[in-house]
């Protein structure tokens, strides 16, 4: 069982690792397409080892560290955001199960918690403490912008962020993301059953992971660089591991509560055999996440960032009474739709 | 009290329709504008492998024309190093048996001075220095960037395109 968990996370942890650094490759393409741009195309085929180059780098870089600053929660701080980052996806389903032989392995780390949505929003609310940690403990004036400014968005549209959810717990009526996703497999996928939920829990998503158009907490013009401004070398790289990470993670869980995660309609009916079954669950996963990432960073080139108070007025004023409103109607469906 | 006139009058905000107001429509039009440029064609050169060929007009490394005998056009009059602003060249001259009397024994042109205004080649009437279209002038060492007559002289065939463009505009 243990050696069983140890595997999966070991073999996890190399794809998403794999996975984040193409992200960021992702990104720079898709940033140079969007400019008419070609894009990285130099290191490798097609440039697909600059990930390699550019983790090299960043290696090769001088560490400093700011002579005002608190040490210790000055190295602290990207160790809880990327701990976190990964932490998340521990609870995320990336297929249905493996049988080999007469044994079956559930494609989860952690299969047998039952409180899944619980622990995933009570790590992604951890995460605020690494970025406002390293905003405090820089003892620079833009790094502490950056960390107040994110602290505050996070908190703000964490709430939006759980009235989503809650749409989607209500329609399911289980906290198991495996319960949930098997809500979706009998019924309608929760995009469908859950419109207004998902564009919240999308919206916040966004400003959750301080994507464009809610990077307030590291908006260039205006701080430099915000919570990171003081790091270099590879603590910079593990904050930007984890913005990238928690990317990852969020396309994640919203492939999982609203895609319907691995499953793939009318597919059971063509009478596939158990293993590619379980194949074409995980390849499936795998393509809807990878669409997610698509549009974060499609959006991202896409869209201007936000004023400080538009922020705030969006989240408190529009998205929490629709928020509120949605819990009300989707109350409603369940009532006299579903039964 | 202020005066309002056509200059200082107060912003005014266009009032924005429901569907606006919305937002959403519109960042989904914003978002489909990003999409189509995805397919675009790129703009970028691929340097090394791609290069610009300038034209005519073009003021690159100032060069000195090279006649079809073998025999350089200048007379080491010293103009050039006259009106150069920056004071990047640097002529010596000597005699010569041949009909034009002068010639320079030393030629340098301190690229790392030079501004590429052109002046050397309008001051001189007979076009012995030219603007060539040659822009790519790195090096690794300042005393790299001092170019004597070795790497000055061009071959006037090469240059066909500036001469031709001179002799326009002379008229």
């Amino acid at each position: 069982m243990i050696i069983e968990a140890l595997i999966k996370i070991a073999v996890v942890l190399l794809v998403v690792l794999t996975a984040v650094s193409y992200t960021v490759l992702l990104e720079r393409w898709v940033c140079a397409w969007v400019q008419d741009r070609i894009g990285p195309n130099r290191v490798g085929p097609l440039g697909l080892f600059q990930p390699l180059a550019d983790t090299l780098k960043l290696l090769l870089k001088e560490d400093i560290q700011p002579l005002m600053a608190q040490a210790w929660f000055h190295w602290l701080a990207p160790v809880i955001s990327i701990t976190v980052a990964f932490t998340v996806l521990a609870v995320v389903p990336f297929g249905h199960t493996l049988a080999i032989g007469e044994h079956i392995i559930p494609l989860t780390i952690a299969s047998n918690i039952n409180i899944g949505v619980l622990f995933l929003v009570a790590m992604t609310s951890v995460g605020v403490y690494g970025i406002t940690l390293a905003g405090w403990s820089s003892g620079s004036k833009y790094s502490l912008l950056g960390g107040l400014r994110s602290s505050a968005q996070m908190i703000s549209y964490e709430l939006t962020l759980g009235l989503g959810l809650l749409s989607v717990i209500m329609l399911s009526g289980t906290l198991d993301l495996n319960g949930i996703i098997d809500s979706q497999v009998n019924g309608l996928w929760n995009i469908v059953r859950a419109p207004i939920g998902f564009l919240l829990f999308l919206v916040s998503s966004f400003a959750e992971t301080n994507r464009q158009p809610f990077d307030l907490p590291e908006a260039e013009p205006e701080l430099v660089g915000g919570y990171h401004t003081e790091y270099s070398s590879m603590k910079f790289a593990l904050f930007f591991l984890s913005e990238y990470a928690n990317i990852i993670t969020a396309s994640a869980v919203m492939t999982v509560l609203f895609l319907g995660g691995w499953h793939v309609p009318f597919v059971d009916t063509l009478g596939l055999s158990p293993l590619v079954m379980t194949i074409v669950g995980v390849v499936a996963f795998t393509l809807k996440v990878v669409g997610f990432l698509f549009m974060f960073i499609w959006v991202r080139w896409s869209i201007p960032r936000f004023r400080y108070d538009q922020l705030m007025n969006l989240g408190w004023k529009v998205l929490l009474p629709l928020g509120i409103a949605n819990i009300i109607l989707t109350a409603l469906e369940k009532m006299y739709l579903m039964h | 009290m202020p005066t309002t006139s056509k200059y200082n009058k107060p912003a005014t905000r266009r009032k924005l329709s429901l569907w606006e107001k919305l937002y959403l429509f519109e960042i989904v039009r914003g978002l489909l504008t990003t999409f189509k440029h995805l397919f675009r064609p790129k703009f970028t050169r691929q340097y090394p492998e791609e290069r610009w060929d300038p034209p005519a007009s073009f003021r690159g490394r100032p060069v000195l024309v090279l006649e079809e005998n073998g025999v350089e056009r200048c007379v080491a009059c010293g103009l050039c190093s006259r009106v150069c602003p920056p004071l990047a060249i640097e002529v010596r001259a000597s005699e010569t048996e041949l009909l034009k009397e002068r010639y320079p024994v030393v030629f340098e042109i301190n690229m790392l001075r030079c501004i590429f205004c052109g002046f050397c080649e309008e001051v001189f009437p007979e076009e012995a220095i030219v603007m060539s279209k040659d822009y790519e002038l790195a090096f690794t060492d300042p005393s790299q960037g001092i170019y004597g007559k070795d790497r000055l002289l061009t071959p006037k065939a090469q240059l066909k395109d500036r001469l031709d463009f001179l002799a326009k505009m002379r008229n």
